[in-house]
């Protein structure tokens, strides 16, 4: 690990001004969780670290039922599953934050830096695509909004341009008879990166027997994670039945191009996105009846 | 008993009691409150002033020729203080040297240390740095460059074993039951063991099955990443402070390779973070001391964890084909095994122990084992825990398993009539002394786990059984009286497994005084008597024995005390339960070792032993499992260790030892593997991708200590720490296919392998 410098601004421009000094060789540490490993293991190098967890905006958490959720870059994942308003209407995202580390990463860490750390497999990232979020960025030239689903571009990478920064993440406000559900799967029961990970978001009839709109985000099974939009289009008013979400399922595999590694071959991983989108459909279906 | 063993002494002998005051009972471990407060010194936490740190340099190639090391740019550097590769150590014998548990060649110790002309695996050791901070040298390291001729590479032991395959080490040749082939190989040695004839065995046979099994490379998975001091001084002695399982072998090691006579070299063992049998070949030692050499000041090696995945021994992958056969009133007739374990990249793995454990379990007339030892582009394995067993066992219960249910027998009952017994001939040719494996079986049948019924879907029970020998070797104890009857109790023992209390209590049952009044602690090599590695479940049952030796010592001693006192003759004072009495007058220890601190010489004991004979634990274990058959992810419902102990002497540490080990072996048989890409790299060197059970995964271990008195140690006691991890394996496999119906006889049974096996039944 080489020597890094360390700052922490406290006002978006300055820190802004920072990154773009730095043109690329200064990091961005939100919650830590990845970037401290990364840097002691030698997989990224720093001239500087810039912690943004003392930017007011980045650790703003705002929600109301009648309003979108808003939710800075580094507000650690405890605030979210902690909140039962944000739990019941954006169940996937908690589900999400709930199965980032334990407790005490769960504690630093955000569900903005799992989106900037772009992994793959990142458990966060399905559950916002399933959400329709948006992410807010500054920059040198200003602000720019980017649909979640365009926001990763290869693993690890993203579409932050150097000295670009994300502020927060929204999320449209909750709808009636909707709700969301996010499953991984890992060999284990703790402690493992997601084999498969799918999210999902419907909403339901007023009497519940009937999916009106839904969306599926997959990840670990191709470089980047996805929207399934073909398995998201075909279950608009389908009844919300066990061979519907079994159909979905098989649909939703089709954006699957996972590669064969230490966690799972491309037969398993292709099978598992079947298998978690019926289980999150099954889930959100059930959650949504009481929304 | 005496009357079998005349020749040996009666203190040997199993005393044949049964009521104690401090055996049996469970004390707080007397290290216990400085390691839950972190005060416990491990060789990370230790510094010395004008200590540098050491990294070391690793191959990225799993198998090339070094055309050239360029150190110059390393050396350069601000802050560095020395580099050293192969080339500074002092040349290399072809010659074996005897390390207690085993011998080792020094060529390929020295060149497992630091690589010699040729890297056989990847994360094999190439150069290290001493620099002023840790991370000065892991910079370093990065500035020296090493030319590679890169080499096909054969990780598995099947294709190693092929006329065409790679050669790692042109100077192996097959050592075929004591022939030496001519030609460079990569099958180090075949051995076989025979007994009665098997073709007449299996010419008796109603039911015969056979079948292949498929094991990878696992890993120890110790907590604490190796880690060694060593400070070369001015006066040509060097001083290592190290994590080791075995403080004289690692001095020995260490003293062969840099051609030191031993009296040159102290190794003092400092707490150590398990070892399951990875900490007795030298690593960091050997590389700590040629940077303190070179740079004239102490050096601290420690280990990343991918360093200690893929540079230090790991456990076998294993090829084995094995055959059982019956006769349909049910009696285990005839049993053939073809066994091919990896070496990794030296000769010497553990298939010797695998050939002696397969068939260790059972009874019955006519066997053959062949066994392989094979050289692939892995790290060198190492012991780890029942080194070898745990495959076969693996192998061996799943038929079992399968020929009792196509009997038509209870599991257990089908084991108990088939089981080893007194006088038992192994297929090795050693016949048991009295042995405990039917009556563990019998302690499970009559379980509650197993009397309970295991119902609905995907659920299925399994049970396996598993068998360690358990070594004596040598071990030395010293003891003192101190003025206010305490007694410090120097050994020799590095403490892995809470031994230090279970040595203290046999050594204060024998004195007749409370554990807690006992201070046991493990010196440094020029601090005690010589005494063997703490491996082969030795260290209770072997320093053990040496501890009661050195009480009766220190008891004579103070019976001669109490005579002079009272002015008696020594066997005219009687001593029960530590009081000493003579016509009425009485004296406890405490009040016997103040008056004899002030007159006469101090009283301080000690004893050496060197038993020659094996302790021959037995495990039975039971699962019960849940499989998700759209997954293939197995849950562990319920599960229970059954093991004889001989004598619990702290019971609470032989419950510790059945958990660990059966869960150890839970890890083993779901999910634990080395995964190798095409090109022979290990792909999940880290916690995170090499999978380990945690605390989430694996339900409360239950236990049930079996006692059957080991005839060969007073109090009774068998070695506890490895059989339990045998095992697990066949225990998990038998119960997924009772869930499932799916027989799998490849490890791990991870969740894609099962899924699919499912899938296609």
């Amino acid at each position: 690990m080489k020597d890094f410098d360390y700052a922490a601004p406290t006002a978006l421009e300055e820190a802004v001004a920072l990154l773009a000094q730095h043109n690329g060789s200064a990091k961005i540490l939100a919650g830590g969780t990845d970037i401290i490993v990364q840097l002691r293991e030698g997989l990224k190098d720093a001239d500087v670290v810039v912690d943004v967890k003392k930017i007011p905006e980045l650790t703003e958490l705002k929600y109301s039922t009648e309003s979108e959720l808003s939710m800075g870059a580094s507000v650690p994942c405890y605030r979210l599953y902690e909140s039962p308003e944000i739990v019941s209407a954006y169940g996937a995202v908690t589900d999400s934050a709930r199965i980032i580390g334990g407790w005490q990463i769960q504690s630093r860490a955000s569900v903005g830096g799992n989106l900037c750390n772009s992994s793959p497999a990142a458990d966060s990232i399905p559950s916002l695509i399933a959400h329709h979020a948006v992410a807010h960025i500054v920059g040198p030239n200003g602000s720019r909004e980017v649909p979640v689903t365009e926001f990763c571009t290869a693993p690890g990478k993203n579409v932050l341009e150097p000295g670009e920064l994300l502020v927060k993440i929204t999320l449209p406000a909750p709808v009636s008879k909707s709700a969301s559900a996010y499953l991984r799967f890992i060999p284990r029961n703790e402690m493992d990166i997601a084999v498969a990970g799918v999210g999902s978001w419907v909403k339901l009839s007023e009497d519940g027997g009937t999916i009106t709109d839904a969306r599926i985000g997959v990840c670990a099974v191709s470089a980047t994670p996805q929207f399934a939009e073909e398995a998201s289009a075909f279950l608009a008013g389908k009844p919300a039945t066990d061979e519907t979400f079994a159909a979905a399922g098989e649909l939703a595999k089709k954006v699957a191009s996972p590669i064969d590694d230490m966690r799972g071959t491309v037969e398993y991983r292709i099978h598992l996105i079947g298998v978690l989108t019926k289980r999150t459909l099954n889930i959100a279906c059930e959650r949504a009846k009481d929304n | 008993m005496s009357t079998e063993t005349p020749d040996k002494p009666q203190t040997e002998v199993f005393l044949g009691k049964t009521d104690y005051k401090v055996i049996g009972t469970r004390p707080i471990r007397h290290d216990g409150a400085e390691k839950v407060t972190g005060k416990a010194i491990y060789t990370a936490d230790f510094k010395l002033p004008g200590m540098l740190h050491g990294a070391i340099l690793r191959s990225p190639h799993p198998h090339a020729n070094i055309k050239s090391i360029d150190t110059s740019a390393a050396e350069a550097m601000d802050g560095v203080m020395a580099v050293i590769t192969a080339a500074d150590m002092p040349g290399l014998k072809d010659k074996n040297a005897n390390l207690g548990e085993g011998s080792v060649n020094l060529l390929d110790l020295g060149s497992n240390v630091l690589a010699h002309g040729k890297v056989l695996y990847r994360g094999h050791a190439v150069a290290a740095v001493a620099a002023k901070t840790v991370h000065i040298a892991q910079e370093a390291i990065k500035h020296i460059k090493v030319e590679y001729e890169e080499l096909p590479a054969v990780t598995w032991v099947l294709d190693a074993m092929k006329e065409d395959a790679p050669i790692l080490l042109d100077r192996v040749r097959t050592d075929d039951m004591g022939k030496m082939s001519d030609s460079p190989t990569n099958v180090a040695k075949h051995i076989r063991f025979e007994k009665g004839d098997i073709d007449d065995g299996f010419s008796q046979c109603d039911i015969v099955i056979e079948k292949e099994f498929r094991t990878e490379t696992v890993h120890q998975g110790y907590i604490e990443p190796h880690a060694s001091v060593a400070s070369w001084n001015e006066d040509g002695h060097l001083k290592i402070w190290t994590a080791t399982q075995g403080s004289f072998t690692a001095r020995q090691q260490t003293a062969e390779l840099l051609e030191l006579p031993v009296s040159k070299v102290t190794v003092t063992p400092c707490e150590i973070g398990g070892g399951f049998g990875g900490k007795i070949a030298v690593y960091t030692q050997p590389v700590a001391a040629l940077l303190s050499q070179k740079s004239g000041r102490p050096v601290k090696v420690t280990m990343q964890r991918n360093e200690v995945f893929e540079g230090t021994g790991p456990t076998p992958g294993s090829y084995m084909k094995v055959k059982l056969g019956a006769t349909n009133d049910g009696k285990l007739v005839a049993g053939e095994a073809w066994l091919a374990y990896d070496a990794g990249a030296f000769p010497g793995g553990v298939i010797g122990p695998g050939c002696m454990c397969v068939f260790s379990c059972y009874d019955f007339e006519h066997a053959k084992v062949d066994g392989y030892d094979v050289l692939v582009n892995k790290p060198k394995t190492q012991a780890y825990r029942a080194p070898g067993s745990t495959h076969v066992a693996f192998a061996v219960e799943t038929i079992v398993d399968e020929i009792a249910e196509k009997l038509e027998r209870d599991p257990i009952d089908f084991r108990i009539q088939n089981a080893a017994k007194e006088g038992t001939v192994r297929v090795d040719g050693l016949k048991y002394p009295r042995i405990g494996l039917v009556e563990t079986l019998e302690a499970l049948k009559n379980s509650d786990h197993y009397q309970s019924k295991l119902e609905g879907p995907n659920k299925g029970r399994g049970l396996g059984c598993g068998f360690w020998f358990n070594i004596g070797l040598k071990s030395s104890v010293t003891a003192t009286v101190n003025s206010d009857g305490m007694v410090s109790l120097i050994e020799g023992s590095t403490d892995i497994g809470g031994t230090r209390t279970s040595i203290a209590m046999q050594f204060a049952e024998t004195l007749g005084i409370p554990a807690e009044d006992v201070i046991p602690k493990v010196a440094d090599t020029d601090s005690i008597g010589y005494t063997d590695v703490t491996g082969g479940s030795r260290v209770t049952f072997s320093t053990g024995l040496a501890a009661y030796k050195c009480a009766l010592d220190i008891q004579d001693q103070l019976r001669a005390r109490a005579a002079e006192l009272w002015d008696c003759e020594p066997e005219n004072v009687t001593i029960e339960e530590g009081v000493y009495s003579h016509n009425g007058d009485t004296m406890t220890f405490k009040e016997l070792a103040e008056k004899a601190s002030q007159v006469g010489d101090p009283v301080a004991g000690s004893a050496t032993v060197s038993p020659d004979c094996f302790t021959n634990g037995f495990a039975a274990h039971l699962a019960d499992v849940e499989v998700d058959p759209e997954t293939g992810k197995v849950t562990i419902l319920r599960y229970t260790a059954v093991q004889d102990a001989g004598k619990a002497i702290h019971p609470s540490y032989v419950e510790g030892q059945m958990q660990g080990g059966a869960v150890q072996g839970i890890g083993w048989a779901l999910n634990e593997e080395y995964f190798y890409d095409e090109a022979g790299n290990m792909k999940n060197a880290s916690y995170l991708d090499y999978r380990m059970p945690t605390c989430l995964d694996v339900p409360m271990i239950e236990t049930i200590i079996v006692e059957v008195p080991n005839p060969d140690h007073p109090y009774g006691v068998r070695g506890v720490g490895e059989p339990p991890i045998c095992p697990p394996p066949g225990a998990i496999a038998n119960a997924i296919y009772h869930a499932t119906g799916v027989r799998m006889t490849q490890l791990p049974i991870s969740p894609p392998k099962l899924w699919k096996a499912i899938s296609e039944k």
